[in-house]
């Protein structure tokens, strides 16, 4: 399997492989984290998570056009201007849902999963209205699109540190957020108990509303990041999808360290096996080593301590 | 009196009802393209038929059920395939006698767990038992473990993502993203007549009536008492001491055998099988059916196959660019405003009026109307 | 429509009327020959050119238009729709065909199988339509294939596929995998002196059918070297693993199969990974990035890429300048047009000039005049249809530029045989 290759060549492709892995990682905490802090503390399925990512892409699309039609001079940052915008558009539809869906159902949370199903169909159809069916191509600051060589045989994409960065930052801030601050406690009360949280005057209404918000504009920022990856286009979305579940599943819904956990264990095996193998075989073994696990330990890795 | 236990006279009215709509009135109404079509629709009605027992009555949202179906479907399939590739009919291959896919992935000979599904009994065993062994498999890995309720619905769901890309990507085995085509003969018996979709169509209808018929057994017994029991009040059944995770898995495993014959009947009846019907949009679809039927009833089931299925083909001929807009506010519509669906409707809006009418002009009949039980 | 449009593309076939032995490899002759004649319905009492109860009334004739137009394949099969509406659109201001005007309805097979064959079957029992143009995927034909040789339907399927099919029912508009490949293969060999192939697709049945004719050709006839082949699941979002297995392998030519979504993602991954397609090193080849795709993956992102096609928007004969303009009139000036739709173009015309030449709708009759239909106004060029129920066409080789056209930088000087189950590449 080594015979073919000389010892620095092994090098790099230890030290490639292991970013290939890196960038994976980055890409799955991207998509998992938004659902996870909306499942591991609301209880809520978002079955629309990734109509709420590729919204962030799509909003990312109309920056880029803005910026090329109306501010050519500074088109090398819109990029973040599009995240910026791509998390308030997001988050704002998340609170327009919480208010108008989810808050209904909060005593039924299998319901969630549906209703968010219908919404999910009604997003798809919308994008397609507007914007087409077919794809749309977002242009990307070249600097983005670049690589760094370190050596004749590694280059690192550019893309990938931006996209690593960003996950590192969100997933800092999110943690931030839920472990230190007045809000995240609010939230976790919550969690723990609604009714007694009510009664000690944390008002619950307000604070769902704004994890479910936050958790959509994550989604949207992480569908902005994907543009430069991967496509925009109406059913984007559902590329997603099936890797974010297994990813939060894997994790034990309810950790977000549990999320951080499976995304890194999930990404790691498979970019390994996708190189010593082909890339079909590799995503099949990697599944199925996911379910295996998965019936040894259905509650995922990190699971609460609950017993219901 | 046993029968008066098992069928409630409202009961009685309703399996009745449905009995003259399918045997009777769609024939009558519908021609045969219309029919085959009904055909296809009732194939749905077993699997939520089964969830209406999985999750109306026990709690358990399987997002899954496709899987089930799709190994159901699949197993017909293998058997009608091998039926279909004659060395004759595949005289034109590098293997001929194989099925075509196999031949086009560079197989050079059936592989061995193929062999089996030359024979039509093994075929409708496995039918049923595959289903319901793997069924048993992942409830005994969760209901043991006490996983439940939106846990075990984006788990079943994984399940069936997975299942979807192992069928995709094992395409030698098991024909791909095209799925198992052209499917021809039953026993000599031509599948694809007009004729034979209608002998098809009433055989559905037979064996819908079996599958609703045991459902409604276990739901009247002690059994189905239980489960309520525990959809309401888990823990207080567990420490009556009954054994919750067994009546769990039980009754899962059965939606699993009920979503296999719907499966196979489905591959009979369109002619192929493919993973586009195992994935997790086919299987939330077939919650939906459960859904907007009424989650608590098992007639209202097959009501809410029926009623989508047609609102999803009348609306996507007539608004083709629209009606996914329509069918995801049927989703929220049923959710937030019908949590009963259906059967909840006549039940708490229909019947009471119904029974008020009648009561007026004749003797006092009793309160509950046909699908809602 | 408008009146150029209505001036447009003449049939050079022959009609009922007037029938006359297909002119054998007259290809220039064709295109002006014949005036249409204004076929009046009169001529063609609705009695006899429908004797199997079609919906064909004395002045329209009612075909079915079968494509997903939501799901994930809503994305390609779009352009497909559009440019089989325009045809109709054209032949209905040129008088329609048999002086009957061709009604259209179109279904939604919504991106899945069995919706495909449903509706495949509503439009041939319910609907009687003469005709289908349809289906994309192999998987939505090999759905609808044994409703419409069941009922005897009519499919014209505009893809490129993998071939290994040959239905009677079922009239291939785009090109079998051979006609794609080995042609791109030999130019790339001769112009580029490639000596190592690294093949690469997504894992259905299209690009490992092709990769297996291409590895054959390869190996074989160019007496080449494949130094890889990997397949990912349709869908697949990540390629940095296959990329840097590629830099390792140091291939001449990168021989991509990939389709959706994961198109978008592998170019767009492969320019950030450093790989710059316009530099050569390595060459990227592709048959399954038309202009359409384009639009998604960016044409900054695919520079100097080459693509192996029949047809390229970029083609300067009058034909496709003409087809190109009223394409754009119809749906819109930022509209481009692939392979495929111009396949799907070719569908409508090339059935009216089968249902001409048979003088009747009558599908056993349509089948019996297809083989050696011409036709001179094909944006690609003449075409012809094969025996086989395929098309002869030229295979090009384009060069991606940024502004998401491609320059066409070969073709093949004659028609390219179409060959479904090809010998030696089994």
């Amino acid at each position: 399997m080594f015979a073919d290759y000389s010892m620095s060549e092994l090098g790099a492709i230890f030290a490639m492989q292991g970013f290939a892995g890196l960038i994976l990682f980055s890409v799955f905490v991207l998509m998992a984290l938004g659902l996870a802090i909306i499942f591991g503390q609301m209880g809520v399925i978002n079955m629309a998570h990734g109509e709420f990512m590729i919204l962030g892409a799509y909003v990312t699309y109309l920056v880029s056009n803005f910026f090329a039609a109306f501010l050519p001079g500074i088109f090398g940052i819109y990029f973040f201007i599009a995240m910026g915008l791509a998390f308030v558009v997001s988050g704002g539809l998340g609170l327009f849902i919480e208010w108008a869906m989810i808050r209904h159902l909060y005593k039924r949370p299998l319901d969630t999963l549906l209703a968010t199903w219908g919404l999910s169909l009604i997003l798809q159809q919308l994008y397609r209205s507007i914007f087409g069916a077919r794809e749309v191509g977002v242009t990307i600051p070249d600097w983005m699109m670049g690589s760094l060589p370190l050596t004749d045989l590694i280059e690192v994409p550019i893309n990938g540190i931006f996209v690593m960065v960003l996950a590192v930052g969100i997933s800092v801030a999110v943690y931030v957020m839920m472990f230190r601050s007045g809000w995240g406690k609010q939230v976790r009360a919550i969690n723990q108990n609604r009714v007694m949280a009510g009664a000690v005057g944390i008002n619950t209404e307000w604070t769902d509303r704004l994890t479910f918000g936050i958790g959509c504009g994550v989604a949207g920022v992480a569908g902005s990041a994907f543009t430069m990856i991967g496509s925009t286009g109406p059913t984007a979305g559902q590329l997603y999808i099936v890797d974010t579940f297994l990813v939060v599943v894997f994790g034990g819904a309810a950790s977000l360290l549990g999320t951080i956990a499976s995304a890194f264990s999930i990404s790691q095996a498979q970019s390994i096996m996708e190189f010593f193998l082909s890339g079909s075989m590799a995503k099949v073994l990697t599944l199925l080593t996911v379910v295996g696990i998965l019936m040894l330990r259905p509650q995922g890795l990190f699971a609460l301590k609950l017993r219901k | 009196m046993k029968t008066n236990t098992l069928f409630p006279r409202a009961d009685i009215i309703g399996f009745a009802v449905l009995a003259v709509v399918i045997f009777l009135l769609l024939p009558a109404v519908l021609d045969s393209f219309r029919l085959n079509l009904f055909g296809k629709y009732l194939t749905y009605a077993f699997v939520a038929v089964g969830l209406a027992l999985c999750w109306g009555a026990g709690g358990i949202l399987s997002l899954g059920q496709g899987v089930f179906f799709g190994l159901g479907g699949y197993c017909m399939a293998m058997f009608l395939k091998l039926e279909a590739s004659t060395p004759e009919n595949t005289a034109i291959q590098s293997t001929p006698g194989i099925p075509d896919f196999m031949d086009w992935n560079q197989l050079t000979a059936l592989p061995w767990w193929w062999e089996p599904f030359y024979s039509l009994p093994f075929t409708i065993l496995a039918v049923v038992m595959v289903p319901v062994v793997f069924a048993f498999v992942i409830g005994v890995a969760m209901f043991k473990r006490r996983v439940g309720g939106v846990y075990f619905a984006i788990i079943t769901q994984a399940f069936a993502a997975i299942l979807t890309i192992l069928i995709i990507g094992q395409q030698g085995f098991t024909g791909g993203v095209n799925g198992i085509t052209d499917l021809r003969t039953l026993w000599g018996w031509d599948i694809r007549t007009d004729e034979a979709k209608e002998i098809l169509y009433y055989v559905n209808g037979v064996l819908l009536f079996a599958v609703l018929f045991a459902a409604q057994f276990v739901r009247k017994s002690k059994l189905g008492r239980l489960l309520i029991a525990m959809r309401d009040q888990e823990d207080r059944v567990r420490f009556s001491g009954y054994d919750v995770a067994s009546f769990k898995i039980f009754i899962f495993c059965l939606g699993a055998a009920f979503a296999g014959i719907g499966g196979a009947m489905f591959t009979l009846q369109v002619g192929f099988m493919s993973p586009t019907l195992v994935g997790i949009v086919p299987s939330i679809e077939m919650v939906i059916f459960c859904a907007v039927g009424g989650r608590l009833s098992i007639l209202g089931a097959v009501y809410g196959a029926l009623v989508v299925n047609w609102a999803k083909t009348t609306f996507s001929e007539s608004f083709p660019e629209l009606w996914l807009l329509g069918l995801g506010g049927l989703f929220i519509a049923v959710v937030m405003l019908f949590p009963n669906g259906l059967a909840g409707i006549w039940s708490e809006q229909i019947a009471p009026r119904l029974t008020k009418l009648i009561s007026k002009n004749t003797n006092p009949a009793t309160g509950q109307g046909a699908p809602a039980e | 429509m408008t009146d150029e449009s209505s001036k447009k593309p003449n049939q050079s076939q022959s009609t009922g009327m007037n029938r006359r032995a297909v002119l054998a490899g007259g290809t220039a002759l064709t295109a002006s020959l014949f005036m249409p004649k204004n076929l009046m319905a009169a001529d063609y009492p609705t009695a006899e050119v429908n004797t199997t109860g079609l919906a064909v009334t004395d002045d329209t004739v009612t075909i079915g238009i079968l494509h997903s137009i939501t799901g994930t394949m809503a994305i390609s099969e779009t352009g497909s729709v559009q440019a089989e509406k325009l045809a109709i659109d054209q032949i209905n201001a040129q008088g329609g065909i048999l002086g009957r005007k061709i009604e259209y309805i179109q279904e939604d097979g919504a991106s899945d199988w069995p919706t495909f064959a449903e509706k495949a079957k509503k439009l041939l029992v319910n609907d009687k339509v003469a005709s289908v143009m349809g289906c994309w995927t192999s998987a939505s034909r090999k759905a609808v294939l044994p409703v419409f040789e069941q009922y005897n339907g009519f499919l014209y399927y505009p893809t490129f596929y993998e071939g290994l099919e040959q239905s009677p029912n079922v009239i291939y508009t785009g090109q079998e995998a051979t006609q794609q490949i080995i042609a791109g293969l030999d130019w790339v060999s001769e112009t580029k002196g490639a000596k190592t192939f690294y093949l690469l697709g997504s894992d259905y049945i299209w690009p490992r059918t092709s990769n297996k004719i291409a590895r054959k050709h390869i190996e074989n006839f160019l007496g080449a070297k494949v130094v890889g082949e990997e397949y990912y699941p349709l869908g697949h979002t990540q390629f940095n693993s296959v990329i840097n297995k590629i830099r390792l392998k140091k291939p001449d030519v990168i021989y991509a199969i990939v389709v959706g979504g994961s198109n978008v993602a592998f170019y767009k991954q492969l320019k950030a990974a450093g790989i710059d397609m316009t530099k050569e090193d390595p060459i990227v080849l592709t048959i399954s990035v038309t202009e359409d795709e384009i639009r998604g993956i960016g044409g900054e992102n695919i520079e100097g890429a080459y693509a192996c096609m029949k047809y390229f928007q970029s083609l300067t004969n009058e034909n496709n300048m003409e087809f190109v303009k009223s394409f754009k009139e119809m749906w819109g000036d930022d509209m481009v047009i692939g392979d495929v739709t111009q396949a799907a173009y070719l569908g409508p015309w090339l059935w009216k000039a089968a249902v001409e030449k048979a003088g009747s709708f009558d599908v056993d009759k349509v089948r019996a005049a297809t083989p050696g239909i011409e036709l001179g106004t094909a944006p690609e060029g003449y075409v012809k249809v094969h025996d086989n129920h395929h098309l002869w066409s030229k295979t090009r080789v384009g060069l991606a530029k940024a502004d998401g056209q491609y320059d066409v930088v070969y073709e093949t000087a004659e028609l390219v045989e179409p060959d479904p189950f090809p010998e030696g590449y089994q």
